[in-house]
């Protein structure tokens, strides 16, 4: 007996909405085994995880600043997987917007500079985030380098760039020698929503990101392109779609939603320049884009489920001391599991028999 | 077994044979929502037999394959094989039961051998090397060469086909089941396979055999089945039928002659390209040399010829797909546009129909109406300021399907839902709305019904009598002489001078297509053989 995938003759449709479903189900499974080897009890951590965030106002405002960044950058990603560009550097993209754009706040510190520090500290931050991402993009088009590793390997030269900013030149002299850089003036911070909550004017920057991208995708012919490229490239040649100038496009786009997001959180939640202001929202947001189904409202709501594992696994650290890298732990088994489970869309699994006597039957 | 048979499952109508069915479907449907694209079909297949299913396009004659063949799950119905019922879960059990299966389009690997390929398709367990040579040995023994170790890339689509029948015998099938198989061969390459399949047949194999194509399964076949609209309306021996019968039975009705309108009159040249060469893009790709020719208004002009002798690769560059370096070599309404994308290139009254309907016309995920925005959306008013007029392409949808009978399960399905013909009829008719002053089509009937293939060429002649240019490239002699003022033939990437559509014989036509050049003499001894 043997198991085998078996092209579907028919999409399935349903499988296409229940496959991300079926993938959380599966990693919780997973992630209840895993617990039961480190020998805490599953029930509880599974409670730790994703139902007591939702329990009290706090998290539930935590929840919604994490999933921001989140799904502002996924949201970028999908436009650029939906155009077969494989952007897998955005946690750079990231981290270079919100350098840049605590330059305008660094260099500003203790000035009377008005109102447009932070608008300011806005663009600058999209345009970095852009210029960034275009270093793969342009390599890609023009001398057909791979983006993938491109634009990772990018990441790693924004992490070690801000890391020397802020024990270099743009330390806070008053910082007890910490790598960090002096608590951004009030100009240079992004608002509160509600008077001593945590939520911030980001989360509608999100939301308005959101709207743009389904009305992007759903209504014109910039979206109607993306989709097109990605799904038939030589239909969309012969369409009159240029797909080489769609990646650098998309790049841009998905670099620039990535830095204002950088920007947002650096000048938001954490109100200063320091090492570590992501715990990896870059790459979070890969399997938040997955798991949405490269779909803007599908983002949202993924967006916000993985936000709460990042506080349910730092309730569950307090709690039950169980470590803070199963976050990351069960992020990676969930995008394997949505990946996986895609290719049910297309495939299902059938049992095979190589004992032939079922057929000599007809025959004999 | 088979005399066991016979006893216990009297046959109702021996006419052609007395042996009881090795395949008989009953009241098989297959419902797509509301749409039934079979009502519930009773077909039986003998041994020995080459049984035709013949119906228009879309009247269901690949889904029914299909269920049989375990490709789809019929909504109701039964499948008897050899007098048991089955119910099949994939292609894998049917083919190990033997039910084999060549499809239109091929499935196959352009940078493997053919034995990789071959390898690829098979459930077995066998060795490689065992592998390969049960290969060679059965190519050899039905006449159908294939070397093993040649890329596919390098092979003609004959031979491709070659592979997959020789990949479907190597399971040693008893029941053949052939998509349209003769739809993209030459002449010549299907009266090799016609040899195979009385050998099949003789061997005591059945087979069946769908085709457009009324002759040739007046000629080869025993028995056909017709089917109309999903439903089964007769079986009859297609021998003691005409062609003109047999369509009758398919459209229920007349078939419309093409009429060419008498004394059209030619205009000023719309389309005319001046000495283009192109050196290949893909490694597997064919050279242009020189090729010159001028296109009038009113008139249409057939480029003849053997798939992959350069059709696709000058597609290309009168589409503007690729970019030729000078402007000058590429002239659309007396403007240089050698240069000019393809959007460019529709805006100057351009338009193109490729000889792929899937991936290439259309986007097959997509729904129509965004397959209309595909092609449309430079020239057509579908977009205002960036955003799309989703009314406007549905539009163009429901005016495609009116104006060229686009058979559908709903009013905006995904484009590979659409039975192959009615998809063709839709990019043509697409195409054809838009009023282009040039159009350059490929293959515009290809694996289309007798009554829609009717429905483009007159469309096509009807646009030249209106005045506009019309470049068609077609493998079908007969289309071509039915609708071209004049064709020429291309060849290694070379265009010949084109002849005009009286002077041009088939046998002239065939010289030029097998590489001669026509001097005298040849055609002297060719008139002679
Ligand atoms: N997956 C599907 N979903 C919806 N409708 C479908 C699907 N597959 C086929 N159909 C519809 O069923 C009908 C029959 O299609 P089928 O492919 O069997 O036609 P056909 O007889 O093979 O035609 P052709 O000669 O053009 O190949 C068509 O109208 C088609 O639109
Ligand atoms: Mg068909």
């Amino acid at each position: 007996m043997q198991l085998v995938l078996e092209k579907r003759s028919e999409r399935s449709g349903t499988i296409a909405l229940v496959s991300p479903l079926i993938a959380i189900g599966l990693t919780i499974v997973t992630m209840v085994i895993l617990f039961a080897i480190l020998g805490k009890n599953p029930l509880l951590a599974l409670h730790a995880y994703f139902i007591a965030p939702l329990t009290d106002g706090y998290s539930l405002q935590e929840i919604a600043v994490k999933a921001t960044p989140l799904v502002m950058i996924a949201i970028g990603l999908s436009l650029c997987y939906l155009a077969n560009a494989w952007n897998i550097g955005a946690e750079g993209q990231f981290l270079i917007g919100a350098v840049a754009g605590s330059w305008i706040a660094v260099k500003t510190q203790g000035t009377d500079a008005g109102a447009w520090v932070l608008p300011a500290m806005l663009v600058l931050a999209a345009a970095a985030g852009a210029l960034y991402a275009l270093i793969p993009a342009i390599c890609k088009v023009k001398f057909g380098a791979s983006e993938i590793l491109t634009s990772l390997m990018l990441v790693y030269v924004a992490d070690l760039f801000l890391d020397y900013l802020v024990r270099g030149p743009w330390r806070d002299p008053h910082g007890f020698n910490f790598p960090i850089t002096a608590e951004f003036d009030p100009v240079a911070t992004v608002p509160l929503l509600i008077e001593g909550g945590r939520l911030h004017l980001g989360s509608i920057i999100a939301l308005l990101v959101v709207a743009a991208a389904a009305i992007l995708l759903g209504r014109t012919i910039k979206g109607f392109e993306i989709r097109v490229v990605g799904a038939a490239p030589r239909a969309a040649r012969f369409g009159g779609f240029n797909a080489n100038q769609l990646i650098i496009l998309t790049f841009a786009v998905s670099g620039a939603l990535a830095g204002l997001a950088g920007i947002i959180e650096v000048a938001g939640p954490v109100g200063h320049l320091q090492p570590g202001i992501s715990p990896g929202y870059g790459f979070t947001a890969i399997i938040v884009a997955f798991l949405g189904r490269l779909n803007p409202l599908g983002i949202l709501i993924a967006g916000l489920f993985l936000a709460l594992t990042f506080i349910g696994g730092e309730q569950a650290q307090i709690a039950m001391k169980i470590p803070l890298d199963v976050t990351k732990v069960f992020q990676g088994i969930l995008l394997f599991y949505v990946l996986a489970c895609d290719s049910l869309i297309l495939y299902r699994f059938k049992l095979v028999f190589p004992n032939r006597k079922v057929v000599a039957r007809g025959a004999g | 077994m088979q005399a066991h048979q016979r006893m216990l499952d009297p046959t109702p109508n021996g006419q052609h044979s007395v042996e009881s069915p090795l395949l008989r479907t009953i009241g098989l449907t297959k419902r797509y929502g509301d749409f039934l694209a079979n009502d519930c079909i009773d077909i039986e297949i003998r041994p020995r037999e080459i049984h035709a299913l013949l119906g228009e396009n879309g009247a269901g004659k690949s889904t029914l394959v299909r269920a049989i063949y375990g490709l789809i799950q019929p909504s109701a119905g039964e499948i008897h094989w050899q007098g048991e019922r089955i119910v099949l879960s994939g292609p894998s059990e049917a083919r190990s039961r033997g039910i084999g299966m060549v499809f239109q389009h091929f499935s196959l690997f352009d940078n493997l051998t053919v034995a990789e390929n071959v390898a690829l398709g098979l459930d077995g367990k066998e060795s490689f090397k065992d592998m390969s040579a049960r290969l060679e040995q059965v190519s050899k023994t039905y006449g159908l060469p294939l070397d093993p170790r040649r890329e596919v890339w390098q092979l003609s689509v004959g031979e491709r086909q070659r592979i997959e029948i020789v990949r479907a015998l190597m399971q040693d099938p008893k029941f053949l089941i052939l998509d349209e198989p003769t739809a993209v061969l030459t002449p010549q390459e299907a009266d090799q396979l016609f040899i195979v399949l009385d050998r099949l047949k003789a061997e005591g194999r059945a087979i069946l055999y769908i085709s457009h194509k009324l002759e040739e399964v007046k000629r080869l076949c025993d028995t056909a089945t017709i089917l109309r609209g999903g439903r089964k309306v007769e079986t009859c021996n297609p021998r003691l039928e005409t062609a003109a019968s047999l369509a009758r039975m398919m459209v229920g009705g007349e078939v419309k002659e093409v009429k060419g309108a008498s004394g059209r009159k030619t205009t000023v040249p719309r389309l005319v390209v001046n000495d283009l060469s192109l050196a290949p893009v893909e490694a597997h790709g064919v050279r242009l040399e020189h090729i010159s020719f001028e296109l009038k208004g009113g008139e249409i002009l057939g480029i003849a010829g053997v798939a992959g002798n350069g059709q696709d690769e000058l597609f290309a560059a009168l589409s503007g797909e690729r970019l030729a370096k000078d402007p000058g070599t590429v002239v659309i309404e007396g403007i240089a546009a050698g240069h000019l994308s393809i959007t460019q290139r529709r805006k100057l009254g351009a338009a193109f129909v490729p000889e792929e309907r899937l991936g290439h016309g259309t986007a097959p995920r997509m729904r129509l109406s965004e397959n209309a925005l595909l092609t449309g959306h430079a020239a057509s008013g579908m977009v205002h300021r960036g955003f799309i007029d989703t009314a406007a392409t549905l539009r163009t949808v429901d005016r495609a399907t009116e104006t060229f009978g686009v058979r559908k399960a709903k009013r905006d399905p995904e484009a590979a839902s659409l039975s192959g013909g009615n998809l063709q009829k839709f990019i043509v008719g697409r195409e054809i709305l838009r009023n282009p002053a040039v159009l350059v089509v490929s293959q515009p009937t290809w694996g289309v019904d007798a009554g829609a293939a009717a429905v483009i060429r007159q469309a096509l002649l009807d646009l030249a009598t209106a005045g506009a240019a019309v470049l068609v490239t077609s493998q079908d002699l007969d289309e071509l002489a039915e609708i071209a003022d004049r064709i020429a033939v291309m060849f290694h990437g070379k265009l010949s001078a084109p002849l005009s559509a009286r002077e041009a014989s088939r046998e002239k036509l065939g010289l030029l297509m097998g590489g001669s050049s026509l001097q005298p003499k040849e055609i002297a001894h060719a008139a002679g053989a």
